[in-house]
């Protein structure tokens, strides 16, 4: 007791803090029993009448879950499959230039715009594809029909995971650089006495070198697979699209948000929640496994 | 080539651009390489070039040169127009207070948990530490947190903007585990010589801190600029609509189905000045990009080193 009394002040530092999550991030879960319940406003959560697993069941019974699912997986498979290796690509480039002034000019570009938000990347993206962006216009001059790429399910999902690169391959980029500096550059001098060559020294030291921070992001991208990129899709999607790119949050923000179903939007928030929680919990032990720093 | 002028430059960036021991490439690999680069920061940079091209350009021009990456018939009607519409000035001052008084808050409370935090000798510290990290794991969700902003009286209030992102964990950690590499010894001698804990705090940790304070205030500040979630979920009334709400009513929803009240309003008074939609929606662009262009030095300056003191320690 006169341990904490010594402490009295640390406490009273943390307070708001700890105040702020009891609030926000921890009190709210007594909403959760709305996955429950047939919630009326104006009844409020309590008074609200129970209805047991109906909520599930009609998530579950749905034609639109299995496509959501699928959606949601989908375009963060594409994200992993196409997206994961650019950084790479693009650290182990920028890592063979000597030209100081051009190595910095090029970060400076490329780091940029992961520092704008969606709304702002996606207006830019719009009018790069729009009726007479330079896409459109390209496609006129070999003689092909103007493509409407804002709502064309046939290409959303390549115009999700394109545009997603491009916005972050810049910035993803730097936890690479900054590994590549840890390398011993004797060990280059090691493979080069043997008679080792450029790529010999890449794929035996520069990769190995990475290995670890590589290994780590590409177990925490699969852990987070049900979170697809939500503002992202928000920005660029609509309703002709729906079909390919709506995902589990953009479903939970229309249904529950802008139709007021309440009830189903928290069961399926709740089913998402529990799954990206035992993924990013079992992430962590993989790394742990893998001898690696782990998160906690 | 790493000239010696350069090598004076303190710049963080440079730890990272240290070049390495590995061998000179062939010419042809060199020439490849400067392309692929050349050609992913082409693509990034001339589809902004086009926009701001396009903001200050007259309607007219914009139909014959839509590629423009340099302004035909320069005009600045497009942005007299948006700061002439009461709507865009008003969300411009949403974002401006939840920006400067989200992130003074945000520092205020990150700042004194953070410390109380690193004191790893303190009863508890390791379960707090845990009830703080926890929520980056599991949330409620949306609804709920929709549900106890509605109780709390928050819903179409300002002041949402403020306190709902109040503490991010992630930031709080990094400020912890800034805080906890400082040596103790320091505060020992400053205990010593009859300093109390907030003296300790104010006069020696804070000032020790304030690359580490900068960054994540950064962090929290274009946060607070970009923040488009907080708004959408919790703001309906569009005259307490943050810039980037707006900005998504005049720039995409114009572009793909023009339901908003908002952006019809807009794009029927510009036809009476001679603007076409284009212009507003590049201004408007360009308008929300400035801000992040004028901290952007710093930001690459900070942000760099901010993402490397990530992790859990101690």
């Amino acid at each position: 007791m006169r341990k904490i009394w010594h402490w009295r002040y640390f406490y009273l530092l943390l307070a708001p803090t700890l105040l702020y999550f009891l609030v926000f991030n921890y009190i709210p879960f007594y909403g959760i029993v709305i996955a429950f319940k047939n919630f009326q406003p104006f009844k409020g959560v309590w008074e609200s009448p129970w209805v047991g697993w109906k909520n599930f069941d009609t998530m579950f019974s749905s034609v639109k879950f299995p496509e959501l699912i699928r959606n949601t997986v989908l375009i963060s498979f594409y994200r992993l499959l196409f997206g994961f290796p650019v950084p790479i690509l693009f650290a182990l480039m920028l890592n063979e230039v000597r030209t100081m002034w051009f190595k910095r000019t090029i970060q400076t570009i490329t780091y940029f715009p992961h520092f704008l938000s969606w709304v702002v990347f996606g207006g830019i993206v719009f009018n790069v594809i729009g009726p007479s962006g330079i896409v459109n216009l390209v496609l006129g001059n070999l003689g092909f029909e103007p493509l409407n790429l804002a709502a064309n399910p046939e290409v959303f999902r390549s115009l999700v995971v394109v545009t997603g690169i491009l916005k972050e391959f810049g910035w993803a980029a730097i936890i690479y650089l900054a590994a590549l500096t840890g390398i011993d550059p004797h060990l280059y001098e090691a493979v080069k006495v043997d008679g080792g060559g450029k790529l010999r020294q890449i794929w035996h030291i520069t990769l190995p070198g990475i290995r670890p921070m590589i290994a780590m992001l590409l177990i925490l991208q699969l852990a987070s697979i049900l979170d697809a990129g939500f503002e992202q899709i928000l920005i660029l999607s609509n309703p002709v699209v729906y079909s390919v790119g709506d995902i589990i949050d953009t479903y939970v923000y229309r249904v529950g948000l802008l139709e007021a179903n309440y009830g189903l939007a928290t069961a399926v928030g709740l089913f998402k929640g529990v799954i990206a929680a035992v993924l990013i919990v079992s992430a962590n032990h993989i790394i742990r496994r893998t001898g690696e720093k782990s998160l906690w | 080539m790493v000239t010696t002028q350069e090598q004076v430059e303190a710049n963080d960036l440079r730890l990272i651009n240290k070049p390495k021991a590995l061998d000179r490439n062939p010419v042809w690999v060199q020439a490849i390489i400067t392309l692929v680069l050349t050609a992913l920061a082409l693509i990034t940079l001339l589809p902004i070039l086009n926009v701001l091209a396009m903001s200050l350009s007259e309607a007219h021009a914009i139909y014959e040169h839509p590629l423009m990456l340099v302004p035909y018939s320069v005009t600045l009607d497009a942005y007299k127009y948006i700061f002439s519409t009461s709507v865009l000035l008003k969300s411009f001052g949403v974002t401006v207070f939840a920006t400067v008084v989200g992130t003074f808050f945000n520092l205020l409370v990150t700042i004194t948990g953070a410390y109380a935090l690193s004191k790893t000798k303190m009863p508890g510290s390791r379960m707090l530490l845990w009830f703080c990290i926890f929520p980056m794991l599991f949330g409620p969700g949306l609804i709920p947190t929709y549900i106890l902003l509605k109780n709390l009286h928050l819903l179409n209030s300002v002041w949402v903007l403020v306190v709902s992102g109040l503490v991010v964990p992630f930031n709080l950690i990094l400020m912890r585990n800034f805080f906890w590499s400082i040596p103790e010894e320091l505060e020992e001698a400053m205990r010593i010589d009859g300093a109390s804990e907030m003296g300790i705090l104010w006069w020696m940790i804070i000032p020790l801190s304030k690359p580490a304070i900068a960054t994540i205030g950064l962090f929290y500040a274009v946060g607070h600029w970009n923040d488009f979630f907080t708004g959408l979920f919790f703001i309906t009334d569009n005259t307490k609509w943050p810039l980037q709400v707006l900005l998504r009513s005049i720039v995409i929803d114009m572009n793909a189905l023009n339901m908003r009240g908002v952006s019809t309003t807009i794009s029927q008074d510009a036809s009476k000045i001679m603007l076409t939609p284009e212009n507003i929606k590049a201004a408007s662009i360009i308008f929300a990009v400035v801000p992040i262009l004028l901290v952007y030095p710093f930001l690459q300056k900070y942000f760099v080193k901010g993402i490397m003191l990530g992790s859990v320690k101690g």
